[in-house]
């Protein structure tokens, strides 16, 4: 405490605005981004109207994947996400968003998938009839 | 369902064009009590805008209060529209008090069934609302950047536009009680009920949109204030030397910004399928009621510690500054909030444990449920070991901290005890849940606030309330308070469901009759405490505080005069020490008295009001399928907002002189209690 200077002398500190915001990105990010979000949009396209895959599922997974790509694309390359920007907060929010998302979807699924557990066996066939 | 013919059939094609679905009958007039009340509501109404025109107080109240974005003033509108829809809400409540200590044996009491439950789900709605959300964001927005040494909020135009869309939700809620009706739904609004099929009046339509307009306010109150506690604080505040309330209240404020759009998502799809036959929620085409539950539920459990972490902010502040120690813990209390805050995601299901989930998925959320108990307790023993050895002062606000943590450990077992899914089969939807969360909500939230306003009061109008009639409602309030739920809990465990209006038998009637004693306590202790306004009011001048730390306070807002100045702090604050004000004082801080700056601050609008005044239009038009109405508030609401985003005359300076008058004021006055 005694290290610090007389208070009367502190208070007329001016508060300091710290510029540490989002930086605006080059042309040449905003180029690099609008291609990859082409060319991940492209894909996708082409592997549902060219049936790359037989099985449907396995194409709804690869476009899944495809689109999480692209929400990654997005947030570096036109929301200038990154580690540093505000001081670390856009990442925290972030981190955090994502964390409730996943609770709440991957909760939502588990119980409503669990909906019917104590229910009366039925056989799969009564199931697929069921309204 | 009403089997009675729809009496807008009788009406000609030009009237459905021009007024939707209203008609004269949906005026209440078959109902007495609702026109008495009406009658009452219309002299008082009148009255009080007579007095305000009689004195010319309308200037002064548009100029200064309702267009002002100075984050005090709208702290304190918030406070007003709280209070008074505890009056409206309390009114609820002794409606449904008596209604139930009547209604037994073969008596019907004097609410019809169909009107009990629009009250029961008025009660629910308006308390959680509009009560307790206008009051912890009233405080959150007069103290939080008090605290943090800012001159206001992030977005002061943002502020005031958030309150006046709650406001807004409060219109539509009062209006229902005298056109047309509320829901009867209970205040979650559960499908398949809620549903067209069988609530096709419009009482849910009511509540949807007061919701939907209400909370878009609060989801931007919350970014606001987050936006004000990350950036705005004063130059020294790391995170881990801010104020405890200002922690709990930023993440009270996170959980809104993360909870909230939930709401309005199933709000909104609960409104396409009453408006449009969509089937999210019905047992049709793949519709589900379940996921309304669920979905709400993901909202509705963050909503509760959105309400209790502002009131554990509070009591950490009072119970520090009258126990004259710094708070015992302090990283402890913060990460007992972070964890509280993600725990407070994981735990929704136990709202429907007997929904028919498995035994993993009950076993899974009755144990997340436990945990979250962890992190509270550890609070409670922070302000037990703050109080411990210290020179505790019996004030207003500590009593009610004391009362607080009596009575909310009693609610917070009961809820481990519900948190089990085996005891929950048995409890679930009956009076030992009512007054389980009663016990939390009143005896966490409501004592909070109650201690938040008697200690801030001080600071937002210069003078203490008076001690004698707040010990008068201290005492009938707590004592009311366990009089009325404790039979609930009796009830509740011989398995009385919830929601009844009326019992056979009289076997029951004795715990009602108690119940209803105790609710008419706790109106003696509303009284008491209005009284005490109103003495504090008259005697302001022996009340008055002319230090602005009336307390001995420990955080930055005590360091500034009571009330603070528009500016709030002449010079920012530079910050050492967590008790930023405590740490000045004891190193012999002197205020700085010359050297004064022109001030830059936010200038009001009115934009606030009039966009929040058509979005209201926009919600009665469509609760009434007013459809060209409704087009023109939207189209109108929207073009609002992009005409005041060309309103570039938003700032102004307060010029050094005027700075230095205020200031050299400030002075003589603290040199007359000095002398």
């Amino acid at each position: 405490m005694s290290a610090r200077a007389p208070v009367s002398e502190q208070v007329h500190v001016e508060v300091v605005h710290d510029h540490h915001e989002a930086g605006h990105g080059s042309r040449k990010a905003y180029i690099t981004g609008f291609v990859l979000s082409v060319i991940l949009t492209a894909i996708p396209f082409w592997l549902v109207m060219a049936k790359v895959f037989p099985d449907p599922r396995v194409t709804s997974f690869v476009i899944m994947a495809f689109a999480v790509a692209q929400i990654v694309v997005h947030m570096v390359y036109f929301l200038h996400m990154n580690a540093r920007s505000e001081g670390g907060w856009t990442m925290m929010a972030l981190i955090f968003t994502i964390v409730l998302v996943v609770i709440a979807l991957s909760g939502s699924l588990w119980v409503m998938y669990h909906l019917n557990t104590n229910m009366m066996p039925m056989s799969p066939g009564d199931m697929r009839n069921m309204p | 369902m009403n089997s009675e013919p729809n009496p807008i059939e009788a009406y000609p094609h030009w009237w459905r064009l021009l007024f939707g679905r209203f008609t004269l009958e949906s005026l209440p007039l078959h109902e007495p009590i609702v026109v008495v009340t009406f009658l009452a509501v219309a002299v008082g109404g009148l009255a009080v805008l007579g007095l305000v025109t009689r004195y010319k107080l309308w200037g002064v109240l548009w100029r200064d209060w309702f267009t002002s974005v100075d984050h005090k003033k709208i702290g304190i509108m918030y406070m007003v529209l709280g209070l008074v829809m505890l009056l409206r809400g309390f009114a609820d409540a002794v409606l449904m008090r008596s209604q139930q200590a009547i209604a037994h044996g073969g008596s019907d009491g004097f609410l019809p069934p169909h009107h009990y439950d629009q009250i029961f789900t008025a009660h629910g709605v308006i308390m959680i609302f509009f009560v307790a959300m206008p009051l912890v964001t009233g405080l959150m927005n007069y103290v939080v950047p008090l605290q943090i040494g800012a001159r206001d909020v992030a977005f002061p135009f943002l502020n005031n536009f958030s309150f006046w869309m709650t406001t807004g939700g409060v219109v539509l809620t009062m209006m229902s009680l005298f056109i047309g009706e509320f829901a009867a739904t209970g205040w979650l609004a559960y499908p398949p009920l809620s549903n067209i099929a069988y609530s096709p009046s419009v009482g849910v339509d009511y509540y949807i949109w007061a919701l939907q307009i209400a909370g878009i306010g609060t989801t931007l109150s919350g970014v606001n204030l987050i936006a004000t506690i990350v950036k705005m604080r004063a130059p020294g505040m790391s995170m881990m030397k801010m104020p405890v309330f200002t922690w709990t209240s930023l993440c009270t404020n996170i959980l809104i910004v993360a909870s909230f759009p939930v709401l309005g998502a199933v709000l909104a799809l609960l409104t396409l399928d009453r408006y449009v036959g969509t089937n999210f929620f019905t047992n049709d085409l793949g519709g589900n009621p379940m996921m309304y539950v669920n979905l709400i539920w993901i909202w509705g459990h963050p909503e509760v510690y959105i309400l209790v972490l502002p009131a554990f902010g509070i009591f950490s502040e009072v119970t520090s500054t009258f126990s004259g120690k710094r708070l015992f813990g302090y990283a402890s209390m913060v990460y007992a909030t972070v964890v509280i805050t993600i725990l407070s995601y994981l735990v929704w299901l136990h709202h429907f444990f007997t929904m028919g989930s498995g035994a993993s998925v009950n076993s899974f959320f009755g144990i997340t449920t436990m945990i979250i108990s962890i992190p509270t307790g550890a609070k409670i023993f922070n302000w037990l070991f703050t109080m411990y050895r210290g020179r505790i002062r019996f004030d207003l606000p500590m009593m009610w901290t004391v009362a607080f943590m009596l009575t909310f450990v009693v609610g917070g077992m009961t809820g481990v005890l519900l948190a089990v899914p085996p005891a929950d089969f048995v409890l679930h939807n009956s009076l030992f849940l009512v007054a389980h969360f009663h016990n939390v909500i009143i005896g966490g939230v409501l004592f909070g606030l109650f201690a938040g306003i008697y200690y801030w009061w001080p600071k937002a109008f210069g003078f203490r309330l008076d001690p004698f009639w707040g010990k008068v409602s201290f005492w009938c309030w707590v004592v009311g308070f366990w009089v009325a739920f404790m039979p609930l809990y009796i009830l509740g465990l011989m398995g009385v469901t919830r929601r009844m209006s009326s019992f056979e038998g009289t076997s029951l009637q004795p715990f009602f009759i108690v119940a209803a004693f105790g609710a008419a306590l706790i109106a003696c202790g509303i009284a008491a405490m209005i009284v005490q306004f109103a003495v504090s009011i008259l005697r302001r001048e022996q009340l008055r505080d002319l230090t602005g730390d009336p307390w001995g306070g420990r955080t930055l807002e005590w360091a500034t005069s009571s009330p603070p100045p528009e500016y709030n702090f002449a010079f920012t604050p530079m910050v050492h020490d967590g008790d930023a004000w405590w740490d000045m004082k004891s190193r012999g801080y002197k205020r700085p008295l010359e050297g004064y700056k022109a001030i830059h601050m936010p200038k009001g609008t009115g934009a606030g009001v009039i966009i929040s005044a058509i979005a209201t239009v926009f919600g009665i038009a469509m609760v009434w399928h007013v459809w060209w109405l409704a087009a023109i508030s939207f189209v109108g609401a929207i073009a609002a907002v992009i005409t005041h985003t060309f309103n570039y005359d938003r700032d102004t300076y307060i010029p050094a002189d005027e700075v230095a008058r205020t200031e050299a004021e400030r002075t003589r006055t603290l040199a007359l209690v000095k002398a």
